[in-house]
């Protein structure tokens, strides 16, 4: 056969690309299931992460057994829904009006420290989503830890939000004040005025970040006021 | 067949050791040298990268090469790309279900590999015209001759720049007491171009072949 003439490309085109296409679905389909635990590990070692307890990817199935005691869904009323608090997509319970949300909560048991409440997090940086935990004491108000990730920040700018440094800042904040009024937590400039009980150093250089994370502490947070407040 | 060659003969060891130096893809074509500055912050990822890139330089000149004899001459760009991009998928599918947290750090680099010239360099240069034996070794060599700058890159940059090698901390408490910083700069990806400038440079004062001759 001609090995210029079109019949042969074409054919050799066609067997070519239904072969790599087998070939890969394949691999994609035997390959899913590990990649499906590794992000629930994943998942896990950033709740727990939250809660100040650092583990490896092969501790943190156990560790996570052990120490998270619940998780479940409420709506913004703060009533119990019957979601799973894990496997559920923040990102389309957020395309909902909030009186149709469900949100998340874990109930991690730190024995003599008491019970720790973790809130996934979700907003938006500046080129791409930011997400993260933040755990809070069972006072509601007093932030025991945080974790924060991002998709595409720029590096050594808004990425720095990954690191303890940052992360380390958001202990021991209040996201009340005093009169019992929700504030959520400030990330502020440098010489920017605000109280120091909700004030967390914003990242230099990586402002418009740093505000969105600002802004995704509030909007997420916000919508767990009446839980927190029948809690309270 | 007469030319009963063996796998490893002079000729074909060559194949595997001069892109270690003579022919470095990195410092004397300056090939792949984007990838290069963005995965070397670490020892770790550049390791797994460098071992990612062997694989598809290695399993590439070895198909191109099984085919050369029946692929279409006005497709055979696409044929290349078809092949090294299926490879690169699934080097990262693994890598996404064995090492996650190193994939996660390689991020869309894994993907890239299917720009990286050398890959596309070897196929055109060497896979289309030898024979699979040596085309797999001259895909193993390129790769790593690629992944010894890679690694040697990281090294210095982890070492310099968070005073760790592969992860573990190697310089004493001590020295950060009497004042010693970790050089931040190292991290971010100039110093890695920098780092790749000062290789090619002790390269070729070593080599003086290597050195262009003024006109």
């Amino acid at each position: 056969m001609n090995r210029n003439g079109n019949t042969y490309t074409f054919i050799y085109a066609s067997v070519m690309v239904i072969i790599v296409a087998a070939i890969l679905s394949f691999t994609a389909i035997t390959l899913k299931p590990f990649q499906e635990r590794n992000v629930e590990i994943e998942k896990k070692q950033n709740i727990l992460s939250a809660i100040n307890i650092e583990v490896t990817s092969e501790e943190a199935e156990d560790v996570y057994a052990q120490r998270i005691t619940d998780s479940y869904t409420i709506n913004s009323k703060g009533e119990r829904t019957d979601g799973n608090a894990f496997t559920i997509d923040l990102k389309k319970e957020q395309s909902k009006p909030l009186e149709k949300r469900q949100l998340p909560i874990f109930e991690a048991d730190l024995g003599d420290e008491g019970i720790k409440y973790v809130i996934p997090l979700r907003g938006a940086g500046l080129w791409g989503p930011i997400w993260g935990y933040i755990s809070l004491n069972d006072d509601f108000e007093t932030v025991y830890g945080a974790i924060f990730d991002h998709a595409s920040e720029t590096p050594g700018l808004g990425a720095e939000i990954v690191t303890d440094a940052f992360q380390d800042n958001f202990k021991g904040k209040k996201i009340y004040n005093n009169s019992g009024e929700f504030v959520s937590l400030i990330v502020a400039k440098a010489g920017e005025n605000a109280p120091e009980q909700h004030k967390v150093d914003a990242i230099s250089g990586g402002t418009i970040t740093s505000k969105g994370l600002q802004d995704m502490l509030y909007d997420d947070l916000s919508s767990y006021k009446n839980f927190f407040n029948t809690k309270k | 067949m007469s030319d009963k060659e063996a796998l490893f003969s002079k000729k074909n060891l060559r194949l595997l050791t001069d892109p270690l130096g003579s022919k470095n893809p990195i410092t004397v074509q300056v090939l792949g040298i984007c990838s290069a500055l963005a995965v070397t912050a670490q020892l770790k990822p550049a390791f797994v990268m460098t071992l990612s890139v062997i694989v598809v330089t290695a399993l590439s000149n070895v198909i191109i090469s099984l085919l050369r004899n029946t692929i279409p001459n006005r497709i055979r760009i696409i044929v290349q790309l078809v092949i090294v991009a299926s490879l690169v998928i699934l080097v990262d599918q693994v890598l996404k279900a064995f090492v996650y947290d190193v994939s996660k750090q390689l991020s869309v680099f894994v993907g890239l590999i299917i720009t990286n010239c050398i890959i596309m360099g070897r196929l055109e240069a060497f896979a289309l015209g030898n024979k699979p034996g040596p085309a797999f070794l001259d895909g193993i060599g390129n790769g790593a001759g690629y992944g010894l700058i890679l690694i040697v890159v990281a090294f210095f940059r982890e070492l310099l720049g968070a005073g760790t090698i592969w992860g573990f901390h190697v310089i004493p408490e001590g020295f950060y007491n009497l004042g010693y910083v970790n050089n931040g700069l190292m991290v971010l990806s100039p110093m890695a171009l920098i780092t790749v400038g000062v290789i090619i440079w002790f390269q070729r004062t070593k080599n003086h072949d290597l050195v262009e001759e003024n006109k």
